[in-house]
């Protein structure tokens, strides 16, 4: 890493600072900067005396304190290109077998403490999501695993690869199975390496395996076009999205990569007057049907129903041919309307992981020439290719002994394959096991040999995640623990000298610099490393055709029949995915985007339902045998149904997530080969025992008030100002004694679009890693002392059966006309010069009066000790967790009030910069922590003073207003409406 | 004289002053009954038990109580406002009576004085430890500092509240304790026990009952009155303006500053009351504290209960007239309707409709009656306080920042601490301090007494 560093920063726009800064003294610019005032004079007899006597007083005092131990040790050399107090970007990329992302990793004294989103990844340019946010304090983690071992016992990597490579020897010479089982790759030199390692075996077999497959639409597409692969949505280029039960916002697949696209067609303010129509059919309330315009209520059991109605509809208006299929409850043909008008640039989607439903997917988006703008199966999604019978073949295999060695690498199937016992016999009775993992999980221990692994951000690698792009993956600090990279470890086996770092350079030279224009193979790997990513144009395959076969037998199986009694949907959840990050005290804490509530999973079921079983929120209700979870009732869920989310409920995973909620992978059922997310049950019963959930928001309805402010797009079209009549009304009545407060400077500025913002919670954590806010456990977020500084709620209107969603995310409003200020005794809290409203921590008593004066009740309250706390086992309370932390932002006491300060660490570096370089700030050059964060860019951050920055221009924005405005608190936020694709305004 | 025979005598029994001094420091010389061990036992351990939760509220934080990100105000500050209420028992008394020549006051004024003390050292904890870093609580004292020097903000009706509360408390001190000189002196002349002897000696500051001492003595009485009478309408005006300060519905309301005076009156009064019917009874002074005496604040309690249940209308009146749609909510849908109708309507019957009970005769002579509703109306007092206080922070103007707010078992503790502490300051003032002002006694004993010609 080290010797690349200086090499990269020639080429490197990325580092925020250039060679000729850094090599001028700090000394100079600081003696600068203090100006003519501050000049170095003569010492007199009298200054003697005064440092004579303070030199004494001071140590006396000094000495008769306990001092505080500190670890902090200086470098004894220093690296060239660590300037202390300065932080250092590397490129890198994100990659769980999951989720992916292309990002930069923040580093501060070779510590990585937060990670951005690598704007030069066409992937997910700037924007990020919360787990992936949130996976820096994974570096942190005490239960990763510290050193490799055989049965439990520590032993060195000399002797645990002497009988790894030995056993493997010896199972090849009697032609045993091998078999490599890992998560989901798309790394090309990984691959590489994975096949030259199975070549030397003479059984050999690779197994990819996704806890959350999407194996149905691998095979769909394989039946359909001959090509197995998840096709790429252009939700960009679309004008009418039908997803049905299809997370893209949330979950599915990818939502980091949608969400800018799909936000893209959302937003207004550019003169756009056009928005996607989005409709959507699913049975839970999910992120992505609380941001749809029209959202309908199915149970699983309908999806084909109402996929192969609509099929037949589209069919039957453009002449092709239709199918034998009952009508859907719901006329479709509006639905088939919209979408024929729009061929071309509509999308259908499905969640399911059913192949014949997927099929039909694909049959329609065939009549809708979706596959020319809108779905791309050239430029596909690497992300997962996990085929769910290969793993259940393997369990198979494992269970008749024709697998003689299994080497396991990110996978956690003990915890997370539905059959968990017997892919244990299976592996029990298998001669050779090794675990390859990075930290402590349920399949860790069942293995002869452990292997840890580095965490993402200690490893060298690359990734593919689109056909031409990839990025690189670099160490951002030396391994914290005695643990190995996967492929180092598979290299040693091989009987390879080299290590992966050699392996990756020169599976690079070889296979894109010579087609990559650049003269020197140097320079090209330290732009490439720089830069984080490399992309090369694929040769365009041949346009696929769509094959019938699949079709007419996909209309011809049995269409899913529904039993009697519920109907459960297992969901992935947003803050936990598949449940490998849930020791990350910060995923466990975060709210669900739609139930706002965490620390747990629950069984959100339908008012009407609620009310049959006489269940309230809380009450523990009985799914089925062992599956006992919290109520939650949850508007908009569909009757009949109940939906619960993966990810809790670990056995040995770690404090965090051990014991917390229920695992529902057991209840995955298999059926056609593929694992199927949900189940029927007829034994529902209220056990009438009651629970209290972590609850961050309960009251659900704006009560009328003008909070969200919406509007239709129709209406819209006639009056950009539509549904913000009252901004008008009260920026008339903003009569007052006192004089405006003007600012001569900056006057910084937020604007967040209601509209783009889907709710993802990426800024909540961003937040939270950027501002070292603590985690403070489920009791106290019951108590509502959750400490994010940023929140996002979540209004419903309408009915309880079929409501509206809004999302709204909420900070500091940091008003020019505070109430906060004015009531604090001690002026603790106050106006900077700047517009920002400040919190100065060593001056507050926590009379806590500014958080009761605060009608957005956005301050926090240190409610306890919060770091060093055994009480609060977190991050904050370990050694190793607290590296995690930005040391540019203070870690607040016990008893003070804390609250966003629009990230002023980050506004301070760029102004002190910009003042060193003699020049303005450009718009867009400062950017807060959520706003970076962002993947639809709804959060714009600038200063209002200059009319030119995008956030005054969205200020102008009719839309635009400030919330609670009728209080005179002025605030520095503003608002941009909602504005649904819909024809009538809801009331 | 025509007023002599309707108010009948202001002390019964036509005692010569040597009896009123007897009967006076009797009880500080006579072994209490069992029943006094018995409530200094009970108060003591409530006390201590207080002691015990405001130690845990110091070392691990203001989290163990019921207070949250939204409702950062609770039982402390509810319980805050109620005893600075009751703590204007003793100063109305002596200042009020005063003015509006009420003579019948000098039997009472010192246990109500007594009692404004204690109410006040109980209060004023509440401020203090409901502090984030109560160990920094001296950023709030305006004085020169070494911190910049950094200033205490004085827009902030905390900092008026923290002025105000000191003030009151120095002046009331002063009052009682000067009061007391003469008195302490009696004791110190009379007692045969050596230790005593040192003690009053030491306290009575060398009162002689020379001319010059009664002149200076009266002269101080009159400087410090007329300070404590300012004092009195200030600390409630300005502990309103903690909350008609506030943006929150049902804060921002100019009718706070004299609807708490009126209220501290209120409870103060019915506070007053309450000791007396226990005093007047197990003492047996009911000659002193004579039923006159207990019908006279009873219809003064009967007076101010009209006024408490106009401002209620009034409150209302004004949520809805105004038209501001939060407000509206905080009095409607929260208090009169929603989750804390309970408190609101029982401060409602207990402040406003029970002492409506006064208006016979029977009741404000019956001692049953006289404490039924003394204390309804220090529960009702109480409940007002809560309604004040948590039900705005509860359901404000985001509705996502609505939450329900409930005590923990510290709150509760730090509550029966504070009571304790005052039963004990009450207990201890009747052992060990003559109750009654025996010199200002002396000077009232007869008028009336010749009711009978």
């Amino acid at each position: 890493m080290k010797k690349n560093r200086k090499d990269q920063e020639e080429f490197d726009g990325l580092i925020p600072f250039n060679d000729e800064n850094s090599e001028a003294s700090n000394d100079d610019q600081i003696l600068e900067l203090l100006g003519s005032d501050f000049v170095r004079r003569g010492t007199s007899r009298r200054d003697f005396l005064k440092v004579l006597g303070f030199s004494f007083a001071s140590a006396a005092v000094l000495a008769s304190c306990k001092r505080p131990v500190l670890n902090a040790l200086p470098y004894v050399v220093q690296p060239p290109e660590i300037t202390p107090g300065k932080a250092l970007y590397y490129a890198s990329s994100y990659f769980d077998g999951h989720e992916y992302s292309g990002i930069l990793v923040k580093t501060r004294d070779g510590r990585p403490i937060k990670i951005e989103g690598n704007s030069l990844c066409s992937f997910n340019k700037e924007g990020t999501t919360a787990r992936v946010q949130a996976s820096v304090l994974s570096l942190y983690d005490d239960t990763r695993l510290k050193s490799p071992s055989e049965d439990g016992n520590q032993v060195s990597w000399d002797s645990i690869d002497a009988k790894i490579i030995a056993g493997l020897a010896e199972i090849n010479s009697q032609g045993g199975g091998i078999v490599l089982l890992t998560s989901s790759i798309l790394s090309p030199s990984t691959i590489r390496l994975i096949n030259e390692f199975g070549g030397r075996f003479r059984n050999f077999k690779w197994v990819q395996y996704d806890a959350i497959s999407y194996s149905a639409i691998l095979q769909a597409n394989d039946i359909c076009f001959g090509k197995p692969v998840i096709p790429d949505y252009h939700f960009e280029n679309a004008s009418v999205v039908v997803s049905v039960n299809a997370d893209f916002l949330g979950t599915w697949i990818a939502p980091v990569h949608f969400i800018p696209g799909y936000a893209a067609r959302r937003k207004l303010d550019n003169g756009e007057k056009d928005m996607v129509k989005h409709i959507h059919f699913e049975s839970g309330m999910s992120l992505t049907g609380a941001n749809a315009d029209i959202r309908k209520k199915i149970r699983p059991s309908e999806e084909k129903i109402l996929l192969v109605d609509l099929y037949n509809k589209i069919a039957d208006k453009t002449g092709a041919e239709k199918f034998p299929g009952i009508p859907f409850k719901e006329d479709l043909a509006d639905l088939a309307d919209k979408l024929i008008a729009s061929k071309g640039k509509s999308i259908v989607v499905s969640g399911t992981n059913n192949v014949e439903i997927q099929i039909i997917v694909n049959g329609i988006n065939n009549l809708l020439d979706s596959y020319t703008e809108c779905i791309d199966l050239n430029n596909n999604l690497n992300i997962a290719s996990g085929i769910d019978s290969k793993m259940d073949g393997l369990v198979n295999d494992l269970n008749n002994g024709n697998v003689k060695a299994l080497l396991m690498y990110n996978v956690n199937p003990v915890y997370d394959y539905p059959d968990a016992n017997k892919f244990l016999t299976g592996l029990k009775s298998t001669e050779l096991t090794v675990n390859m993992s990075d930290r402590m999980n349920e399949t860790v221990g069942e293995c002869k040999y452990e292997c840890p692994v580095n965490h993402f951000l200690e490893l060298w690698d690359d990734a593919e995640i689109i056909p031409g792009q990839l990025t690189l993956s670099q160490p951002c600090i030396s391994p914290i623990f005695d643990t190995r990279q996967f492929q180092d470890s598979l290299l040693k086996w091989s009987g390879n000298t080299m290590v992966y770092h050699d392996y990756l350079i020169a599976n690079w030279q070889k296979s894109y610099y010579p087609s990559s224009g650049f003269s020197d193979s140097g320079k090209f790997w330290n732009t490439v490393l720089g830069n984080g990513v490399y992309s090369y144009k694929v040769t365009a395959g041949k346009p696929l055709s769509f094959q019938k076969e699949g079709l007419i037998k996909a209309f011809k199986a049995p269409a899913v029949v529904h039993a009697e009694g519920f109907e459960v949907d297992i969901t992935e959840s947003v803050s936990l995915g598949t449940g490998m990050h849930s020791n990350n005290p910060w995923l466990m804490e975060l709210p669900d985007p739609v139930s706002r509530q965490c620390w747990e999973n629950v069984a959100a079921i339908s008012k009407s339902d609620a009310e049959k079983l006489n269940l309230q929120t809380g009450s523990l209700v009985k799914l089925a045998e062992g599956l006992i979870l919290p109520a939650f009732i949850q508007p908009g869920q569909a009757e009949g149904t109940i939906s619960a989310a993966l990810g809790y409920g670990h056995t040995n995973s770690g404090p965090v997530c051990n014991n917390v909620g229920v695992n529902l992978y057991p209840f995955i059922k298999i059926s056609n080969g593929n694992r199927l997310f949900n189940f029927d049950t007829d034994k529902v019963e209220n056990t009438l025992k009651q629970t209290k959930l972590a609850l961050s928001q309960e009251h659900y309805s704006m009560e009328g008030r003008p909070i969200v402010r919406e509007t239709v797009l129709s209406e819209y079209r006639n009056n950009p100002s539509s549904g913000n009549e009252l901004h008008e009304e009260f920026e008339k009545s903003h009569d007052t004694l006192y004089p405006d407060v003007k600012y001569d400077g900056f006057h910084w500025g937020v604007s967040i679009d209601l509209n783009s913002c889907v709710g993802c919670n990426a800024c909540v954590i961003a937040c939270q890693a950027e501002n070292n806010i603590p985690v403070v456990g489920k009791d106290e977020v019951i108590r509502k002392r959750i400490m994010h500084w940023i929140k996002i709620d979540r209004y419903y209107s309408d009915t309880p059966d079929d409501p509206k969603v809004y999302f709204q995310p909420l900070a500091c409003q940091h008003c020019d006309n505070a109430p906060c200020e004015n009531v604090c005794p001690v002026s603790a809290t106050n106006h900077s010069s700047e517009g920002l409203n400040q919190m100065t921590y060593n001056r507050c008593v926590g009379t806590k009066y500014c958080i009761n004066n605060c009608p957005y009740r956005v301050r926090r309250f240190n409610w306890y000790r919060y770091t060093n706390n055994k009480a609060f086992d977190f991050n904050s309370a370990s050694d190793l967790g607290k590296m995690v932390l930005n040391p540019d932002v203070t870690v607040r006491e016990r008893g003070v009030v804390e609250k966003c300060s629009l990230c002023v660490q980050r506004i301070q570096e760029k102004k002190l910069q910009a003042k060193l370089e003699n020049r303005t700030i450009a718009d867009y050059e400062i950017k807060t922590a959520c706003m970076q964060a962002c993947p639809s860019e709804a959060i714009v951050f600038g200063n209002l003073n200059d009319e030119k920055s995008k956030v005054s221009k969205l200020y102008a924005d009719p839309r635009r207003y400030n919330l609670l405005e009728e209080l005179h608190t002025l605030p520095s936020i503003g608002y941009l409406t909602k504005v649904r694709n819909d024809e009538k305004l809801n009331t | 004289m025509y007023n002599r025979k309707i108010r009948g005598p202001l002390i019964e029994g036509n005692k010569t002053l040597g009896q009123i001094t007897e009967d006076v420091i009797n009880p500080m010389d006579v072994s209490p009954g069992m029943w006094w061990f018995l409530a200094f036992g009970l108060a003591s351990a409530a006390a201590v038990f207080g002691a015990y939760c405001i130690y845990i509220t110091v070392y691990k934080g203001i989290g163990t109580w019921g207070v949250n990100n939204s409702v950062a105000w609770g039982w402390a500050i509810v319980n805050f406002v109620w005893w600075i209420g009751i703590g204007h028992a003793g100063t109305a008394f002596s200042i009020f009576l005063l003015i509006l020549r009420q003579r019948w006051r000098t039997s009472i004024n010192r246990a109500a004085e007594a009692m404004t003390v204690f109410a006040v050292i109980s209060a004023a904890l509440f401020p203090a430890l409901h502090m984030g870093r109560i160990w920094l609580a001296f950023y709030i004292f305006p004085y020169p500092n070494t911190r910049g020097p950094l200033w205490v903000n004085f827009n902030s009706p905390l900092f008026w509240d923290f002025t105000a509360i000191t003030a009151y408390l120095l002046i009331s001190v002063s009052f009682w304790y000067l009061g007391m000189l003469p008195d302490l002196a009696t004791i110190r002349d009379k007692t045969i026990s050596k230790i005593r002897k040192t003690l009053y000696g030491f306290f009575s500051l060398g009162w002689t009952g020379s001319s010059r001492h009664w002149i200076r003595y009266e002269s101080l009485s009159f400087v410090l009155g007329g300070i404590a009478a300012v004092l009195v309408v200030s600390v409630h005006s300005i502990v309103a303006t903690d909350f008609a300060v506030g943006i929150e519905p049902g804060w921002h309301s100019t009718i706070f500053p004299p609807f708490f005076v009126v209220g501290a009156i209120f409870s103060g009064f019915a506070m007053v009351m309450t000791l007396m019917v226990i005093i007047r009874k197990v003492y047996k002074l009911t000659d002193y504290i004579t039923d006159n005496h207990m019908d006279a604040i009873a219809r003064i309690l009967i007076f101010i209960s009209l006024i408490m249940g106009t401002a209620y209308l009034t409150e209302v009146f004004v949520a809805w007239y105004s038209g501001n749609e939060y407000e509206m909510f905080t009095f409607f849908r929260n208090r009169i309707t929603g989750d804390y109708k309970i408190q609101f309507w029982g401060m409602v019957v207990c402040n406003a409709l029970i002492p409506q009970l006064f208006w016979f005769k029977k009741m404000r002579r019956n001692w049953m009656g006289l404490l039924f509703v003394s204390l309804s109306i220090n529960v009702g007092m109480w409940l007002e306080r809560f309604n004040i206080v948590i039900t705005s922070l509860t359901k404000d103007f985001l509705p996502s920042n609505w939450v329900s707010y409930t005590p923990t078992v510290i709150d509760i503790g730090v509550f029966a601490g504070t009571v304790g502490l005052f039963g004990v300051g009450v207990l201890l003032f009747m052992r060990y301090i003559p109750m009654m002002a025996i010199s200002e006694l002396k000077g009232v004993a007869h008028i009336g007494s010749k009711i009978e010609d």
